[in-house]
């Protein structure tokens, strides 16, 4: 799927996602990606681009193709689940299946209402069910008529935590049996991370970074995608050397010279901008230097300090940076550690996770 | 008690009711989901006959049917009888009357369906008229329901416009508000009254039934109430 338009909402937008594969659209609100399903859906037209799904085009401005959602064979689940209120669960599956004759309708969703485990309650209406069991009869209704993608706006910001839980597993046991693309918009990075085999960043419409969940997460390809996955810990840098043979890149940050896998698109010299997650940085250990012999190893300052429930996060002060190093340590470790604002301490920021932004990912 | 006047306007409201709804429904569905531009000045024009007085609503269909306008002589000329002062006159202006009555709860019904429904019945593969049928109508019911009401309701009270357009020609256009006019004017309050307390509790009964079916109605399906 590739669109584009100037209005209402400005797109730019490229997705690919394969059979079988589970394909997560993550973002702020109003970055586009319900837009973007209600595009793969038919529901809503882009001003131009192209929708291809198993080789049929759905859409294609410059051959003048536009497709109804009547004719695209969709499953699409929204946030709410769009049941049908005055039909029974039952009824609600079989209203999607008027191209079967009337006993093949019925056998087919009593079929598929027993496959998401919801065979006694065929003759509830949707006020009768949990929401858990509303999603699951959407789900049912949109797989019933065999289509050829799966569309799942929000599946799981309705419910709660613990039916959540539950969904997810479903899903993932669901998908298994999924030979069709899934397309799932959410802004929840865990889901993403859980669920999809793909992920794609969008903000304001845009395609930010395409890749799997880790990928993505791992190596933001810049500013924008760092703060969307999370990335507090972003600073500037200077390339000093790179290092072929060990495969690393030397780079100064401040008064510090640090190391990270060898980026050698950018040149000696030039002005770069890193980040590091919380979780790739480590503090030193009470009893024993278990920092000693690792590279990127630093001493600074605690600057302050907030403790949210079991977890305490700390904003450390690094020499020569002004932007303060985030990480976040469980709350106990805080006195074992000796820490407190004005601390004197030693940090490692873990190679691995060392990302430069830009270049070539 | 007036009864060939109660009967006319009953037959009135009933007739009224049954030309207007088709477009009613149409237009209040349009409006409910259709933006244009333009749409306010639409919706604004639909109201005016519930702000405007009946006697000046009544003056201009008096004048755009009557025999000197080109709707008025069209009718003449395929009718073989005047708009104005006859009892299609009457239908034709009860109509328009009505419009605002019939429209905005249909409307408000249609509103009243969430977009991921209607969403969900094109996903469904479901066309046009099977989504009318099978999904829309059956959940904007209560508004369609309240439009029917509150149209034949009104009929049967309209005294203004009905006057204008169609004077007190008993059997004709003689409704049933004309004839308690007509009995106070002859000081005949009894007649007056009993006429009056007989449309009184028929619009309570009607107007409470209705209300009453639609909370159900929501409520059965939890939708929200109009």
């Amino acid at each position: 799927m590739s669109v584009r338009q100037r209005a209402p909402i400005r797109l730019d937008a490229t997705l690919r996602c394969g059979h079988g594969q589970l394909l997560a659209l993550v973002g702020p609100s109003g970055s586009g990606k319900s837009t973007l399903l209600r595009m793969i859906a038919g529901l809503s037209r882009p001003a131009a681009g192209r929708i291809v799904c198993s080789g049929s085009v759905w859409f294609d401005d410059e051959a003048g193709i536009c497709l109804s959602p009547q004719q695209r064979r969709v499953g699409h689940v929204p946030q709410n689940y769009g049941l049908f209120p005055h039909m029974s669960a039952l009824g609600n599956i079989m209203a999607g299946l008027h191209h079967l004759p009337r006993e093949e309708r019925r056998r087919c969703a009593e079929t598929w209402l027993a496959r998401v485990h919801l065979g006694a309650v065929g003759e509830r209406r949707p006020a009768q069910l949990s929401g858990g069991e509303q999603q699951r009869v959407a789900i049912a209704r949109a797989l019933a008529r065999d289509p050829a993608i799966l569309l799942l706006d929000e599946p799981f910001s309705a419910v709660d935590r613990a039916t959540r839980e539950r969904l997810y597993l479903e899903l993932a046991e669901l998908r298994q049996q999924l030979s069709i693309p899934v397309v799932m918009v959410t802004h929840d990075l865990g889901e993403a991370l859980m669920l999809a085999d793909r992920m794609t960043l969008l903000a304001d419409g845009r395609t930010l970074q395409s890749g799997t969940p880790r990928e993505v997460m791992a190596q933001p390809v810049n500013e924008d995608a760092a703060r969307q996955v999370g990335i507090r810990n972003v600073f500037d840098g200077e390339i000093v050397r790179h290092d072929a043979a060990a495969g690393l890149t030397w780079l100064r940050a401040g008064a510090h010279t640090l190391v990270c896998r060898q980026r050698s698109e950018f040149a000696p010299g030039s002005r770069v901008r890193w980040v590091i997650p919380d979780g790739g940085v480590r503090l030193r250990s009470a009893v024993h230097d278990n920092l000693a012999q690792r590279a990127n190893r630093l001493d600074v300052r605690v600057r302050s300090m907030l403790t949210l429930g079991d977890e305490a996060q700390l904003a450390i002060a690094m020499d020569g940076i002004d932007a303060p190093l985030h990480t976040r340590i469980p709350a106990r470790l805080v006195a074992q550690l000796g820490l407190a604002p004005g601390t004197v301490t030693t940090v490692v920021l873990l190679q691995d996770a060392l990302h430069l932004l830009g270049g070539n990912v | 008690m007036d009864w060939p006047a109660l009967w006319l306007s009953l037959q009135l409201g009933g007739l009224t009711v049954l030309l207007l709804m088709p477009a009613a429904l149409f237009a209040g569905r349009a409006l409910a989901y259709r933006h244009f531009r333009g749409k306010s000045l639409v919706e604004a024009l639909l109201a005016v006959p519930l702000v405007l007085p009946p006697t000046v609503v009544g003056y201009y269909l008096l004048v755009g049917l009557g025999g000197k306008s080109l709707i008025g002589q069209c009718f003449e000329r395929l009718s073989g009888h005047a708009l104005a002062f006859h009892f299609s006159g009457l239908v034709v202006a009860s109509i328009i009357v009505n419009i605002p009555f019939a429209v905005q709860p249909i409307q408000r019904g249609f509103e009243a369906i969430s977009r991921e429904v209607r969403d969900a019945a094109e996903c469904c593969g479901m066309s046009f008229w099977r989504t009318l049928l099978t999904v829309e109508l059956p959940l904007a019911w209560p508004g369609v329901l309240t439009g029917m009401v509150l149209t034949f309701a009104h009929t049967l009270g309209e005294f203004g416009v009905v006057l204008m357009v169609g004077g007190s020609i008993p059997g004709q256009t003689k409704t049933v508000a004309i004839s308690i006019y007509d009995r106070v004017q002859a000081f005949d309050f009894d007649a007056a009254g009993r006429m009056s307390l007989l449309l009184l509790l028929f619009s309570v009964a009607v107007l409470a039934s209705a209300a009453g079916l639609a909370r159900r109605f929501g409520r059965r399906y939890g939708l929200p109430e109009l």
